[in-house]
């Protein structure tokens, strides 16, 4: 089986590390080999986070080449363009339709607000997902990154069931229930 | 488990029973990880030359000890890391520093190898998680074998990366009494009977890992011939599975003749190696000199897969999309209702020179505060605003968060007051120590174990010192910070303003009911004065600043800077 590589970036604080933990765990009780390589700096919220899980036979490096991710999960519009170009040509991006604008720090270009169409027109296949609206609507933004999850879940070869333990296993108990929904959510997005 | 779960994992199975440490990052949960086992003794401490000095005790006391910190903390514990290998040790002695190269979280990317080799103490490096665990254990017969500390290092990639680990069960070290030798462990008296010692112990060690197990080659191509080691060497199986590969495991000392023999197969080899060249430099001293290594590979930031594919290949790294699209950078800023975030709007206001420090509020000197002029390292605030007062700048302030004054700025304050230097120090009292994630210190009032401990008073502690101005605010309350730090200034020996109000990120503070504010659209004049203060929860939304319900705490300091009062209470709305 050849190695999957599946890309997660976000804003700090939006949960994309949790994000990348439960994909990693899911895959591993899914009896893959798996490696995680986190980027969690520091502990305040706002800059830019990424992590990277790839499972399959045999993994090694904890990073995913450039040009060879299957999947890149973006919490942010702007983070899914920082990204983009470890995506494989006609590779999958999973985009928050959501915007955070970043703190100016010199570049005073306006943020790039026709990111998805800028994306799609570079052969990306892509899937803009309502999360965070969906998180809101569910009771709590910040599982939009649970619902992603679960879009993308749809096409990973990982079982159901799989899931399911991974949230009971990983998810406090007072936090289940809306995580659950979120993930049953995600996976309604996906259009599959 | 990630790297640095299992390196906690493999230290509790051989039997480590004290581990001290100060938090960094990548380091840091190691030590969070050996506070969950109730057979090792775990703390934090002062900083990580105490930590050093700590462990010390222990290991010439019979422990088996772990200490644990990032590459700079060696800095801070360098000098008991000279000395030590004199004497040696008794129980097994690791000194976990975990590197980080491509500067993640640190203000700067020191390859901490070349401590090792200034020590002469042996240094091991893990490739993965699961090799950690096994090392750790390797590392601890090691140091006990040759009675000597060891260095364990490890780096960012290493620590943070997750895969599988199997486990086995604690075996107990049993206590090694302590025979009190002089002659071995006062080492100034002794240090030079001790020094030939010394060199003697490094020629074992030497011949030891000429035949050490974690050394090993693994056959392939006999035309390429790869020598690399830690997490490199999971780019090159990556990108080069066909290749020829010696994966050392232990840096320093290197096995001089497997590696003459290694290289003496190829016409050249590929020395692949992350940061600086230590090992190719090394090798070069052997005399091995067919190798290819920094010539190819960048000794800037963190190697990848791309990186050593681009090396091996001499092909180029694929570029990102920022030609095509505005990728905008994203730094971190101040979480909503920080408590720095009123003492550095206060400090802009002011317009005085401002010496930081290192923790969150660093990110006072990035827009829109721009209000901190310099740092360097922990504890370097108040010592270089003493030496700016000297240079003949009038109004200087330091600013320092609580765990890094007791790490590090305690000493130059001791100094400021003994030379009655009349400069003003900011000691911001947020409770915790924020920035590594929230690990407790001797102000919080707990420890790493989670036990209450004595919390450190510090208006007591600081005037004790004979600083006679010392004031404590509330940061959320700009009149109030403001008029301390006006009156801190005026004061013509050294004054010391404490702005006390807990992180909110802190778990008790989110559980907190809190109030929260809102833009009242038709009162706003769109002045933007709000996003002075640069905090997340406000945005633009249909043309008018809006704040996130779910973001904001009510610290109200928008609502203070708005000159049209469009900025109420939600609830009032
Ligand atoms: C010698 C050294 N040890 C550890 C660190 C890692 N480190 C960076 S900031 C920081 C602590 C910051 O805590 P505090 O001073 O309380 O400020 P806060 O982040 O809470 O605002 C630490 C431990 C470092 N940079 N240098």
């Amino acid at each position: 089986m050849p190695v999957t590589n599946v890309l997660i970036a976000g804003v700090g604080g939006q949960g994309a590390v949790l994000a990348s933990e439960l994909l990693a765990l899911a895959a591993m009780a899914a009896g893959k080999d798996v490696k995680q390589g986190e980027f969690h700096g520091v502990a305040q919220r706002g800059g830019a986070v990424f992590s990277h899980v790839r499972f399959g036979d045999r993994v090694h490096a904890p990073m995913a080449r450039r040009g060879d991710v299957d999947f890149l999960l973006a919490l942010e519009k702007l983070e899914a363009l920082r990204y983009a170009h470890f995506v494989k040509p006609g590779g999958t991006v999973i985009v928050n339709d959501h915007k955070v604008e970043p703190i100016r720090v010199g570049d005073q270009r306006p943020y790039p607000d026709d990111a998805i169409e800028f994306l799609k027109g570079k052969g990306f296949n892509v899937l803009a997902v309502q999360a965070t609206e969906k998180a809101v609507e569910l009771g709590n933004h910040r599982t939009a990154n649970v619902v992603l999850l679960g879009t993308l879940a749809e096409s990973l070869d990982i079982p159901l069931e799989v899931w399911e333990a991974t949230l009971r296993e990983r998810i406090p108990e007072r936090l289940l229930s809306l995580n659950q929904r979120a993930f049953a959510a995600g996976r309604g997005l996906s259009g599959a | 488990m990630s790297g640095n779960e299992a390196i906690a994992r493999g230290a509790w199975e051989a039997g480590v029973a004290f581990a001290a440490g100060y938090p960094g990052t990548p380091s840091t949960e190691v030590l969070e990880n050996l506070a969950k086992y109730k057979e090792i003794h775990a703390q934090w401490s002062t900083n990580e030359k105490v930590a050093f000095d700590e462990g010390v005790g222990a290991a010439l006391g019979g422990a088996r000890t772990l200490v644990t910190m990032k590459h700079v903390g060696l800095n801070v514990a360098a000098d008991p890391f000279m000395v030590v290998p004199y004497a040696g040790t008794n129980a097994g002695f690791v000194v976990l520093v975990a590197d980080d190269p491509g500067m993640y979280s640190s203000q700067n990317e020191q390859d901490s190898r070349y401590f090792a080799k200034i020590a002469k103490v042996p240094l091991l490096e893990p490739g993965d998680a699961a090799e950690a665990r096994e090392m750790i254990r390797a590392a601890f017969e090691l140091s006990e074998r040759f009675e000597t500390p060891v260095m364990f290092r490890t780096t960012t990639r290493l620590a943070h990366t997750r895969g599988a680990v199997e486990t086995a069960e604690r075996q107990e070290a049993a206590r090694k009494p302590f025979s009190r030798k002089a002659s071995q462990y006062a080492i100034p008296v002794y240090a030079r009977f001790r020094r030939p010692e010394l060199e003697k112990k490094l020629e074992a060690l030497r011949e030891f890992a000429e035949s050490f197990e974690g050394n090993f080659v693994e056959e392939g191509d006999p035309k390429i011939g790869v020598v690399t080691h830690g997490i490199p060497y999971q780019y090159v199986k990556e990108v080069a599975p066909q290749a020829t590969v010696f994966k050392l495991g232990i840096i320093y000392p290197l096995p001089e003749r497997r590696l003459k023999e290694f290289c003496a197969r190829f016409d050249t080899v590929f020395v692949v190696e992350e940061s600086e060249g230590f090992i190719q430099g090394e090798m070069a001293g052997f005399g091995i000199l067919n190798v290819v290594g920094k010539e190819r590979f960048t000794n800037i930031g963190e190697l990848s897969a791309d990186l050593v594919a681009a090396g091996l290949n001499g092909t180029s790294v694929p570029a990102d999309l920022s030609e095509d699209v505005a990728i905008l950078p994203r730094p971190p800023v101040l979480c909503a209702g920080c408590a720095h975030r009123g003492v550095f709007s206060t400090l802009k206001k002011l317009g005085v020179l401002v010496t930081g420090d290192i923790g969150c509020y660093t990110l006072g000197c990035l827009p829109p505060f721009d209000a901190m002029h310099t740092t360097f390292c922990m504890g370097a605030s108040i010592g270089n605003a003493t030496g700016f007062n000297k240079a003949g700048e009038d109004q200087v302030v330091a600013v320092i968060g609580d765990s890094t004054f007791l790490h590090a700025g305690l000493p130059s304050l001791v100094s400021a007051a003994y030379n009655k230097v009349p400069t003003t120090t900011i000691l911001l009292d947020n409770g915790t120590t924020g920035m590594t994630g929230h690990q407790e210190h001797p102000g919080t009032g707990h420890d790493l174990k989670g036990s209450p401990s004595p919390a450190v008073e510090y208006e007591t502690l600081i005037r004790s010192l004979g600083v006679q101005h010392v004031e404590v605010v509330d940061p959320w309350d700009l009149d109030a910070t403001e008029k301390a730090i006006k009156s801190g200034l005026a004061h013509p020996g050294p004054a010391v303003i404490i702005a006390r109000r807990h992180c909110q990120l802190l778990p008790e503070e989110k559980a907190k009911e809190h109030t929260s504010y809102t833009v009242v659209p038709e009162e706003c004049v769109l002045c933007e004065e709000c996003f002075e203060t640069g905090c997340p929860a406000l945005v633009w939304e249909d043309d008018y600043p809006h704040i996130r319900q779910w973001e904001c705490v009510g610290c109200a300091m928008c609502a203070r800077l708005c000159p049209a009062d469009a900025i109420v209470l939600a609830s009032e709305a």
